[in-house]
């Protein structure tokens, strides 16, 4: 623990530096100078904190209690669907078809009122409610029937993609009121500040940073309790905890609730600077990735998962730049590579003391076989 | 519920009635019938397969049975109680295969084992007492692990994860302890230490035990029952019970 205790505040010490520095670089070095970070770098920078959110949100729950879940890119997407709700109310008059109360794939549909579950959401503090609040109540009722009926492992992990699966369906029909397979986009302001002025951008940064590292000290304070000793226990035997006296589903719930939440707050962070939010965001994949990321950067750490977040993402912006077929290949490849010789993740290169990793392996490099299945098979259509 | 025919009796810890499990037609338990008294050290002995670990599964909540009753001291119908609340209500178990949280400490081990209430709330706080931390050395003291209580469990000896899990009962404090082959995999020297250490136990908690080391048994036993097909075949002192010919036949003879 001491050990996790240094490199952790080491991944602090680092956020922090990226929140001053990364400002400083944007606005007040030159863009004539070679130091000069343009804003295209700033936002890719606050889009790799917004993974690495997600990424702790994934450690929490798998790193330490054991749970896979495949679905949390849904309550990633759900908090990017509510921040984008109130970033689209933002617009107001100045959509194309200049209607003042409803957004413009309303006014397409010919729609003549705003849905109900859409008041409220021109209030800023309303959203920032919804981002956590839905997330968290989505992972209660699925979690709670899940795990009432003691349903773990793989089963667990194939429901949850299911869940993501069906709530992209969902989210691509125009009637329910989504904006449909188009999502929402041509964001204007938040907080009545202009989305595309540098300053915003800038801005944006450092609260993504401040929330990543609120987020790691929170998940740090959970595992570090004794219900965080009780969920190392749950992953390494279920049964005598029960015998313990302890109330499994209960504490599996309420952490699961909590990560669930985070998810949607990083996923809302993620959809101003992004600029975008649509379906495909829901896409079975993004969980899949999230999970890959852990288990590169090393599962049960936190800082670690955080880190592998953005070394993947970084990787990822560079493959798909240059060699966009080969990305999800190369992603197997990658997991299959970490999972046989690098069990503890890339963490584990510099830890003196080996411990054992529980294999969970399987039910990712399922999931990740049979989408690269699928799309092999569309291509071949 | 249905409560059984004659009110279990007060100085009855566990009153089994009639308990019947079947997996897929094999009946594990067939009309099982056993009671223990406050205080008592029972061994139970048989045949693989005979059903003692599926009993203790009934009494503690794991397995369901399809007929029949379980009883926790008077009041305590077990058969409408989760494993937590069976837990919680005073009964611990020692599995057979030693299960232990391999990859918390020795020290960390005991402390989730700490009696009281649990809720995950009340654990995001919590913080041991100086009371608690004493209760905990003192069982370390008793389970002989005081100089491993920073090691991680997983790198115990499988003796050691035996006593460990034992003294993780202990923590719970329970009323009656079931304890599931505990010296299996122990040196004599081992098994020697346990035996003393359940002889301890007994009157201030009630406790089952259950092992197929015959001289282990005779060593703590006052009262053996013998189970042979998900029943009592017989039950007695252990020179009755070894004398009993068709003990002999089922068990001990081979
Ligand atoms: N979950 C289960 N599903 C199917 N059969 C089971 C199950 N649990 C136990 N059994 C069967 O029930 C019978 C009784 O098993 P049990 O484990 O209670 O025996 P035991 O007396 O503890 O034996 P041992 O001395 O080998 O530990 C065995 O034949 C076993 O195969
Ligand atoms: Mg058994």
């Amino acid at each position: 623990m001491i050990e996790q205790d240094r490199a952790g505040a080491a991944f602090l010490v680092l956020v922090v530096a990226v929140a001053i520095a990364a400002p400083v670089l944007n606005q007040f070095v030159p863009a004539s100078s070679p130091f000069h970070l343009s804003t295209y770098s700033l936002t890719l920078i606050g889009k790799y904190m917004c993974y690495a959110m997600l990424a702790l949100a994934v450690d929490l729950i798998w790193g330490y209690a054991g749970i896979l879940s495949l679905g949390h890119a849904a309550f990633f997407a759900l908090g990017g669907y509510a921040m984008g709700m109130y970033l689209m109310r933002q617009i107001g008059p100045r959509g194309v078809y200049g209607d003042p109360i409803l957004p413009d794939f309303m006014v397409f549909l010919n729609w003549q009122k705003l849905p109900w579950f859409w008041v409220g959401f021109n209030h800023f503090w309303f959203a920032l409610i919804v981002i956590a609040a839905v997330p968290a109540a989505l992972a209660l009722v699925f979690g709670w029937f899940a795990f009432r009926s003691r349903v773990t492992g793989v089963y667990f992990s194939i429901m949850t993609q299911a869940l993501s699966y069906a709530l992209m369906l969902a989210f691509f029909r125009n009637d329910m009121g989504f904006g449909g397979n188009n999502g929402f986009t041509d964001f204007k302001d938040i907080l009545g500040f202009d989305l595309h002025a540098d300053r915003t951008r800038v801005v944006l940064v450092v609260v993504t940073a401040a929330a990543l590292a609120a987020s790691y000290l929170a998940c740090r304070a959970i595992v570090a309790s004794r219900a965080g000793r009780l969920f190392r226990a749950i992953r390494d035997a279920e049964s005598r905890a029960r015998f313990l006296g302890y109330r499994v589903e209960s504490y599996k719930l309420w952490v699961f609730v909590f990560s669930a939440s985070l998810a949607g707050i990083a996923g809302a962070l993620y959809v101003p600077q992004v600029g975008i939010i649509n379906p495909s965001e829901f896409a079975p994949i993004n969980s899949i990735e999230a999970v890959i990321w852990v288990a590169v950067g090393g599962r049960g750490t936190l800082f670690g998962a955080a880190m592998g977040a953005v070394l993947v993402n970084y990787a990822k912006t560079y493959f798909t730049g240059a060699l966009p077929e080969l990305w999800l290949y190369a992603l197997g490849a990658l997991f299959v590579l970490v999972t046989l010789f690098l069990p503890r993740g890339l963490v584990g290169l510099g830890a003196r003391r080996r411990r054992a990793v529980h294999g969970a392996a399987a039910p990712v490099i399922w999931a990740l076989g049979s989408h690269v299945g699928v799309s092999l098979g569309s291509k071949l259509k | 519920m249905i409560r059984p025919p004659h009110l279990p009796s007060p100085d009855k810890i566990l009153t089994l009635d009639d308990l019947t499990v079947s997996f897929d037609g094999f009946k594990a338990l067939d009309g099982l019938t056993l009671s223990v008294d406050r205080g008592e050290l029972r061994c139970i002995i048989g045949p693989n397969g005979a059903g003692k670990t599926t009993m203790m599964d009934v009494v503690t909540g794991k397995t369901r049975p399809d007929h029949g009753s379980a009883w926790f001291a008077q009041d305590v119908d077990l058969l409408a109680l989760s494993e937590p609340e069976i837990a919680q209500a005073g009964i611990g178990r020692k599995f057979q295969k030693p299960t232990v949280f391999e990859s918390l400490t020795v020290f960390e081990n005991l402390e989730l084992a700490i009696w009281g209430d649990k809720s995950f709330w009340k654990d995001l706080v919590a913080r041991l007492t100086r009371a608690e931390r004493q209760h905990i050395d003192d069982i370390l003291d008793v389970i002989g692990l005081t100089a491993e209580r920073a090691a991680l469990a997983g790198t115990l000896a499988h003796g050691q994860k035996q006593w460990l899990e034992i003294g993780m009962l202990l923590m719970q404090e329970p009323e009656l302890l079931l304890v599931d082959e505990p010296v299996a995999g122990m040196t004599p020297q081992e098994t020697a230490r346990t035996a003393e250490l359940l002889l301890s136990l007994a009157a201030e908690h009630s406790l089952i035990v259950v092992e197929h080391d015959m001289d282990f048994v005779r060593s703590i036993a006052r009262r053996v029952t013998v189970l042979h097909e998900g029943r009592v075949l017989a039950d007695g002192n252990m020179d009755q019970v070894q004398n009993d010919p068709r003990v002999v036949e089922v068990y001990l003879g081979a």
